[in-house]
């Protein structure tokens, strides 16, 4: 129960902290700080799950299980390396004279909060409040992406922020519908929107609301996941907005937004007995996957395209979560940790070159290796992470989900590899022309922190070559639970 | 038919004609009163349906719906259209007859959507639960036709009343600390939106989201 406390407690109270001092010199050493406690809070409260199996804590109100915990970690690790770079990079900025204290200060305190709303979304057991962090973490991130104040940032965060909205007031519906579904077989009052209560009774809900309220629910939290042809709000604020806010966005947020969608399937698939659910995730999965893959080529802007990357890629997880079974589950599982691991580490370096060369269309950028070898590589080893080259994690994860997809549902197994192929041709091309070549880049006033882009790229190795066990029986377990 | 349900139909036919009333509205302050009469009626109505259904929360309900939405909302909405020198601001809406037309095709696409639901839900209110949907698809609507960043919050906004009145209509209501996690979400989200006007004006000179069509697929 403390671990709770500490991970949520740390965030929240690290926002109030940094909003009043967050302009001060010291305070990206705070934020990072503030992070690495929320990570402890975090693991302690892995560690115990894992001991101990899932666990209800104050009132039922929060609950964790193999499936959220193993998210609750990545979420708080991610946020701490993204805190780790952003010290610098943000420094880089304002030194470029592109941001002022006064808007880092938002800068730091939204961060936390959004850190809070994103591990609130995990953690609590009720699908309404789930529904409340998760816009919650929609505005958090309005005024990030907005940061520069440019008229292409402020266009993109307004796009983000009435896209989101819209989009999530669908999922209130469903999650009225979900309401109405259960206070008919629990009666009314707070119990009936808890999971693990819904999750008991599943079978006795009326197949027909919750089916509506799926299609209602999975166009909410899809909107927020990225998935086509919902994206549209993605590529810009991914784009137009300060690369830390990219990283999260992009490694965490579309996590946490299809982590709610995949907790809803459970129960309606659990209600209807039929693969509706999981039919309708598949489409939408392979859309996105077909969207990203085609729109990725066309791109200009190296964060546009790597945001149209993270679009195919939660596609493909959200495929495998709509296949289901055992095999299935885990991939997606294992996908959704690599993807997360990597983009992040790809944005970290993709944030330092486009520091360097002060532009952030690929043409422009040339040669990075020759002057900052680490990010040069960096880039180029974590393009090769993502475009899914053995021996890294996202290869392990891909090829399950590819061959599971060629036994269950060989339709779609040509359509994922033609698009998988169409990202792979176009974006190394685009990459290894930033990488070799006759430099652009100017040297920064502060060193560029790349430590959590090898600690990153590191981990998706390792996640390549050797799952350590433990690691595997949790993924396991919450494949199983996921059904 | 029982006063109180007459009570209550009254009171969903009123929120389906301010709906329709804010679709047509080209005036900025009207239809931020629109906004407020829209939030009266929706206290009404949580009061009246708490006390014939015997389901006190909804008093608390429609206590923080009176001041957040009839009172502190419209209040800071007032403000900023004052601050930012909009207030006799008149939208140029294209065809006001046709939007109202496509609205009324979407009232008979709500009530079709809303027959199986309103079968199921026990409530005393479940007949209005098509007008909620239709509600939520014509402040949907009203943001698709508004080229000015107010009006489409004040949109947004009106679609979330709708959606209250369907927890309303549904189930009485949902927990209410999940009521009251949207209410906070409401506030934050206008605060924010508040702040981001200001930015808005500051990059662009004007609130005609006509001027933020930057960032398009085609090449840059």
């Amino acid at each position: 129960m403390n671990e709770i406390a500490l991970t949520l407690g740390a965030p929240i109270a690290g926002a109030i902290v940094l909003g009043i001092f967050g302009g001060h010199a010291q305070a990206a050493r705070l934020n990072a700080l503030v992070s690495l406690v929320t990570f402890c809070g975090a693991v302690l409260l892995a560690s115990r799950v894992v001991s101990e199996g899932a666990l209800l804590a104050y009132h039922e109100a929060f609950f964790v299980d193999s499936f959220n915990v193993f998210l609750v970690a990545l979420t708080a690790f991610v946020g701490l390396t993204t805190a780790l770079f952003s010290r610098p990079y943000m420094l880089n900025e304002q030194a470029h004279g592109r941001i002022t204290r006064r808007r880092l200060q938002l800068y730091h305190c939204m961060y936390q909060l959004f850190v809070f709303t994103m591990l609130l979304v995990l953690l609590t057991n009720n699908m309404g409040i789930l529904w409340v962090a998760l816009e919650g973490a929609t505005l958090a991130t309005v005024l990030l992406v907005s940061l520069y104040r440019t008229p292409a940032s402020i266009e993109a965060a307004w796009k983000y922020f009435i896209l989101c909205s819209v989009g999530i007031a669908q999922a209130l519906f469903g999650t009225i519908l979900l309401y109405l579904a259960a206070e008919k077989v629990m009666g009314g009052g707070g119990n009936a929107l808890l999971w693990t209560h819904l999750n008991q009774v599943k079978g006795q809900l009326e197949p027909t609301v919750l089916s509506l309220a799926f299609v209602f629910l999975i166009v909410g939290y899809g909107t927020k996941a990225g998935l086509a042809p919902l994206h549209n709000w993605l590529p810009d604020a991914h784009a137009e907005g300060p690369t830390p806010i990219s990283a999260v966005l992009s490694g965490l947020l579309l996590n946490i937004a299809l982590y709610a969608i995949v907790r809803c399937k459970v129960l309606v698939d659990g209600a209807l007995g039929t693969p509706f659910a999981g039919n309708l995730m598949m489409g939408f999965g392979i859309m996105s996957v077909v969207i990203g893959a085609f729109f990725l080529s066309r791109q200009r802007d190296v964060k546009r395209m790597f945001a149209y990357s993270s679009i195919e890629h939660m596609g493909l997880a959200t495929f495998a979560f709509g296949m289901g079974g055992p095999i299935a589950n885990f991939a997606a599982l294992l996908h959704m940790t690599v993807h997360s691991l990597t983009k992040s580490a790809i944005f970290f370096t993709v944030g330092h070159a486009t520091q360097k060369t002060g532009t952030q269309v690929m043409d422009q950028i040339r040669g990075l290796i020759v002057t900052n070898p680490t990010i040069g590589w960096g880039l180029m080893l974590g393009t090769l992470a993502i475009l899914g080259m053995p021996p890294f994690g996202v290869f392990a994860s891909e090829f399950l989900i590819v061959t599971t997809a060629m036994r269950e549902q060989p339709w779609a197994a040509p359509i994922l590899l033609v698009s998988l192929a169409v990202a792979f041709a176009s974006m190394f091309m685009r990459v290894q022309s930033m990488v070799f070549g006759d430099t652009t880049a100017r040297r920064l006033p502060h060193a560029p922190a790349l430590v959590p882009v090898f600690v990153h790229l590191a981990l998706v190795l390792m996640l390549g070559l050797w799952i350590p066990p433990y690691l595997a029986d949790w993924y396991r377990l919450a494949a199983k639970l996921i059904g | 038919m029982s006063t109180s349900a007459q009570l209550i139909n009254l009171m969903a036919s009123l929120m389906l004609l301010i709906a329709f009333a804010m679709l047509a509205q080209r005036r900025i302050k009207s239809l931020i009163y629109l906004f407020a009469w829209q939030g009266l009626v929706l206290a009404a109505n949580s009061l009246i349906v708490g006390w014939y259904t015997g389901h006190h929360e909804l008093y608390l309900s429609a206590f923080f719906t009176l001041l957040l939405k009839v009172m502190a909302l419209p209040l800071v909405l007032h403000y900023l259209i004052r601050r930012l020198d909009i207030q006799w601001d008149v939208e140029t809406l294209i065809n006001i007859p046709a939007t109202l037309l496509a609205g009324i095709v979407l009232v008979v696409f709500a009530f079709n959507l809303a027959l199986p639901i309103s079968q199921l839900a026990g409530t005393i209110t479940r007949g209005t639960l098509g007008i909620a949907i239709a509600v939520v698809l014509l402040a949907f609507l009203m943001m698709i036709t508004r080229r000015k960043a107010v009006p489409q919050v004040i949109g947004f906004l009106a679609m979330e009343n709708g959606l209250f009145f369907a927890a309303t209509s549904a189930t009485y209501g949902m927990p209410m600390v999940v009521e009251l996690g949207i209410l906070l979400d409401v506030i934050v989200g206008v605060l924010i939106l508040g702040i981001f006007f200001f930015q808005v004006r500051e990059a662009f000179d004007s609130l005609d989201l006509k001027h933020m069509e930057k960032l398009k697929e085609s090449d840059p």
